[in-house]
């Protein structure tokens, strides 16, 4: 279970993640896209997802029961290539619904003080 | 961006899915659940076969948002995963998008996003705002 009173807090990384042309090339490829002079828009995910896992490891959060419920994006400008982004994750809210928990998390990526994309993730952990 | 009015229906697009994309989202992401590639494991903790990543399913759709105006144009995208996608070997998944236009405002149009496979929604509420360049 989610230790409840992490409920509100947020947790940011030590670490930037610089993000390469390479990078958004393979996102890009996957879907199709052939212009990758900006990341698609659900890019952000290649970098919150690990990120947010990494720090909320000691949550008491069983990732290996995560079910991914729903996501959101709000892009205040494209990820580029070169950008060095700063993830902070924070548990929104945490409940219990037919033995499962929903605990929705935001992360945000920063550049220096720029907000560039948040996103949320409704994470349902299996009973 | 072209002229679009509320309740214009934009026209669908395939995007077929398969192993080989379920890998290839798997490097691109950093997303290696086993669920997504290992068809033994996957039927271990009850699922039918192989599933896509929501997440796949929910780039594909930002693909097909990004054809509209241009990935940068995409300020607001949110889905729920409300099907999984199975993914046998050998063969193409179909995923089928579509979207309505619900709202033209100041600069920016809101669409609502339809994912289909075999006539069943696997992407619920998908909605996205786009501004024009």
């Amino acid at each position: 279970m989610l230790n409840a009173e992490l409920v509100g807090r947020t947790f940011s990384g030590a670490e930037t993640t610089l993000v390469t042309q390479e990078s958004i090339a393979a996102f890009a490829a996957v879907v199709g896209e052939t212009n990758v002079e900006v990341a698609p828009p659900t890019y952000a995910i290649s970098i919150t997802l690990n990120q947010s896992q990494a720090l909320l490891q000691d949550s008491g959060l069983d990732w290996t029961r995560v079910v991914h419920g729903d996501q959101r994006f709000e892009i205040f400008r494209p990820i580029v290539a070169g950008d060095s982004l700063l993830c902070s994750s924070t548990i929104e809210s945490a409940r219990v619904m037919a033995g499962n928990e929903i605990v929705s998390v935001r992360s945000d990526l920063h550049s220096g003080s720029e907000l560039v994309v948040s996103t949320w993730s409704t994470l349902v952990v299996r009973a | 961006m072209s002229t679009y009015t509320v309740g214009q229906e934009l026209a669908q697009k395939i995007y077929p899915i398969n192993r080989a994309l379920l890998v290839a989202y798997a490097d691109a992401s950093g997303d290696q659940n086993p669920i997504h590639q290992d068809e033994a494991f996957a039927k271990s903790v009850g699922l039918p076969d192989v599933i896509a990543h929501g997440m796949l399913t929910m780039a594909l759709a930002g693909k097909y948002i990004s054809d509209i105006a241009g990935s940068a144009a995409v300020k607001e995208f949110s889905a729920r995963f409300t099907k999984p996608v199975v993914v046998p070997a050998g063969v193409d998944t179909q995923l089928v998008i579509s979207a309505k236009v619900s709202a033209v405002e100041a600069g920016q149009i809101k669409l609502d996003i339809t994912a289909m496979v075999d006539d069943v929604k696997v992407l619920g509420m998908a909605k996205a705002t786009i501004v024009a360049s």
